[in-house]
C-alpha cells in the first residue's frame, strides 16, 4: 500500500512539473513564430537607448524581430566568429576589418559615430578641464597620479583608451595603483570611478544616459583623436550556414538606408543627439 | 538613507501599477528556475539517495566531488554550458544558444549539486535509524531509496528550496547562456545587473525588492503547504 501512495505522488509530482513546462512552451512556441535575427552588439548601444528607439520601427517595416546580446566590442566579435549571432554592430575599426580579413564576416560598413569624453571629478586635481587635446589631458593625470579608471576588458572603448595612452607615449600599468583596471562594462566602469572621484575614458551615448554621475562632468571633449565609428557587419554565411542571411541582410541594408539613418539621427536624450549617421560608403 | 527611499518608492511603484514588462521578466524568472529545479530535483533526488545507500570503490571521491560542486562559480557553469550551445560546440546545430532552455540547462547544472550533496546527507541519517527495520523487512539498499526519499520528504523540502534560492539569485550563467535578451531572455537578476549598469540604482534596488517578495512568497507557499502535510500525515 505503502509503495503504491509513493507512486502516486510520485507521478502526481510528475504531472505538477508537466504543468510548468507546459506553461513554459506556449511563450516559446509565440517567439519562434515570427522571424529574428541575433545581433551582437556593443553595451553602449543598447544601454544608451539607442536600440529600443531602432528597433521596433525595423520590426514594424519587416516583422523581423531583432534579439540583441549587448557585451563588449572583444566579445561580441568573439560571438560572431563562432557563428553565435547573424550581425555584429559594434566600434572598433581596426579589429572589425581584421574581422572580415579572416573571413568571419563579410561586407563592413560604417554605420555612424559619436564620440568619447574624457570624464572626471568636478575638483580636477590634473587641472584638465575644458582642455581640447586629450592626449595632453593624459600626461596630466599621469603626472599628478591622479586616480583613473580602465576598462580593461577588451571593448572598443579600452581599446581606443589604450591607444591614446599610446599616443601619450606613456605605460599607465608602469607607475603604481592610480590606473585601476576594472574589467568591467561601461556603465559599472562609471559607476566605480563615480565612488573613486577617478577621470574615466567614456562614449558619450552611455554617458548622456547613465544616472549615477554622483561628482563628475565632462572635461575634456572635441578632440578629433576621440572620434568613434560604429561599424556592421554581416556574419559570414559561407562558414556559418545557419546565419540567417536573408533577414540579416535585411537588417544591414535598413539600417545604412536613408531611413534607418534618419531614425538614428532622430534619437536624442533631453535634446542631445547621441550618434550621428555617416554611412555613405562600403568599407572593407 | 535618500538611496532606499527611492528604491523602495521604486519597488512600490513596480508592483501597484502591474508593469507588463516587469510582470513578463519575473514570469520568466520563474519559469526557468522552476524548471531547472524540476529537472535537478528529478536527477539530485536519486542520485543523492543512491549515493547514501550504495556501496562501491570510489564512492567518497564522488561524495566530495557533488560537495564541491555546490560551490560552482555560475558563471563557469555559464561558460561550460556556452561552448556546449555554441553553434562552435557540440551541440551547436540545435541552435539552442541565447535561449530559455539554455538558462535552464545552465541553471539545473548549478542547483543538481545541491539537491544531490543535501538529500545524500538527510538519507544517510534516516538510513542509519531505519536500517535494521527496513532490511528486516527484506528491502534491498537501493529497493529501501523511494520509502527514504518519501519518509524524508518535509527534509527534503528544504533542500529543494535551497536550489531554488540559488536558481533565483544567480545572474553570472544565464547572463552568459541567455544573453539578456530584451523580451527573450531578460530576467529580474539580469535586469537588476542592467538598471546598475545603466546607473539607476534605485530603480535597481527596487527591483530587488521585488525579487525578494517572490522569493518569500515561495517560501512562505512551500511552509504553509509542508506545515498541512505534515498535520495531514499525523
Amino acid at each position: 500500500m505503502r509503495l503504491f501512495e509513493t507512486t502516486r505522488r510520485a507521478v502526481m509530482a510528475a504531472a505538477m512539473g508537466a504543468a510548468i513546462w507546459g506553461f513554459a512552451a506556449p511563450a516559446g512556441a509565440q517567439t519562434t513564430e515570427k522571424p529574428f535575427i541575433t545581433v551582437a552588439s556593443t553595451t553602449s548601444t543598447e544601454q544608451s537607448g539607442l536600440f529600443k528607439h531602432l528597433l521596433p520601427q525595423f520590426t514594424e517595416k519587416t516583422g523581423i524581430e531583432v534579439r540583441v546580446v549587448a557585451v563588449g566590442t572583444g566579445q561580441a566579435l568573439k560571438i560572431g566568429e563562432r557563428g553565435d549571432a547573424d550581425v555584429v554592430f559594434v566600434h572598433a575599426r581596426s579589429a572589425e576589418e581584421d574581422f572580415v580579413a579572416k573571413g568571419f564576416g563579410v561586407g563592413r560598413s560604417d554605420v555612424m559615430y559619436n564620440d568619447f569624453v574624457l570624464v572626471g571629478p568636478k575638483s580636477d586635481p590634473a587641472g584638465v578641464k575644458g582642455s581640447r587635446d586629450a592626449v595632453k589631458a593624459l600626461q596630466a593625470i599621469a603626472g599628478k597620479k591622479a586616480p583613473f579608471v580602465s576598462r580593461g576588458d577588451d571593448s572598443g572603448t579600452h581599446k581606443a583608451e589604450l591607444d591614446l595612452w599610446k599616443l601619450a607615449a606613456l605605460d599607465p600599468k608602469a607607475g603604481g595603483n592610480w590606473y585601476r583596471e576594472t574589467g568591467s562594462g561601461m556603465g559599472p566602469a562609471l559607476n566605480t570611478a563615480a565612488g573613486m572621484d577617478a577621470y574615466i575614458l567614456a562614449d558619450r551615448g552611455t554617458w548622456l544616459s547613465f544616472k549615477n554621475r554622483g561628482d563628475l562632468a565632462i572635461l575634456v571633449e572635441g578632440d578629433d583623436r576621440l572620434f568613434n565609428q560604429y561599424g556592421i557587419i554581416l556574419v559570414n554565411p559561407a562558414r556559418h550556414a545557419h546565419v540567417k542571411e536573408k533577414e540579416a541582410r535585411a537588417f544591414i541594408d535598413w539600417v545604412i538606408s536613408p531611413e534607418g539613418q534618419a531614425a538614428i539621427a532622430s534619437y536624442r536624450i533631453e535634446g542631445e543627439q547621441l550618434f550621428f549617421p555617416n554611412a555613405s560608403k562600403k568599407g572593407a | 538613507m535618500q538611496g532606499f527611499d527611492e528604491a523602495l518608492a521604486a519597488a512600490w511603484r513596480l508592483i501597484v501599477t502591474g508593469d507588463t514588462a516587469l510582470v513578463e521578466i519575473a514570469a520568466l524568472s520563474l519559469k526557468v528556475s522552476l524548471t531547472a529545479v524540476f529537472c535537478a530535483a528529478l536527477i539530485g533526488l536519486p542520485l543523492g539517495a543512491a549515493l547514501a545507500l550504495a556501496r562501491f570503490p570510489g564512492r567518497g571521491a564522488v561524495i566530495v566531488v557533488i560537495n564541491a560542486l555546490m560551490g560552482l562559480p555560475p558563471v563557469v557553469a555559464g561558460l561550460l554550458v556556452y561552448l556546449l550551445l555554441s553553434r562552435a560546440g557540440p551541440l551547436g546545430p540545435y541552435g539552442l544558444l541565447f535561449t530559455p532552455t539554455a538558462m535552464v540547462i545552465a541553471q539545473t547544472l548549478l542547483v543538481t549539486p545541491i539537491i544531490a550533496a543535501l538529500t545524500r546527507q538527510v538519507v544517510a541519517d534516516l538510513w542509519t535509524e531505519y536500517s535494521e527495520q527496513l532490511t528486516s523487512l527484506g528491502a534491498g539498499r537501493l529497493r529501501a531509496v523511494p520509502t527514504l526519499l518519501w519518509d524524508a520528504r518535509f527534509s527534503l523540502v528544504t533542500a529543494i528550496l535551497a536550489g531554488l534560492g540559488r536558481a533565483m539569485a544567480e545572474v553570472g550563467a544565464i547572463l552568459v547562456v541567455g544573453g539578456n535578451i530584451d523580451g527573450v531572455t531578460r530576467t529580474m537578476t539580469t535586469a537588476i545587473a542592467l538598471e546598475t549598469s545603466k546607473g539607476d540604482l534605485p530603480l535597481a534596488l527596487g527591483l530587488g525588492i521585488v525579487l525578494l517578495v517572490i522569493v518569500l512568497v515561495i517560501n512562505a507557499a512551500a511552509h504553509l503547504f509542508g506545515a498541512t502535510a505534515r498535520r495531514a500525515a499525523g
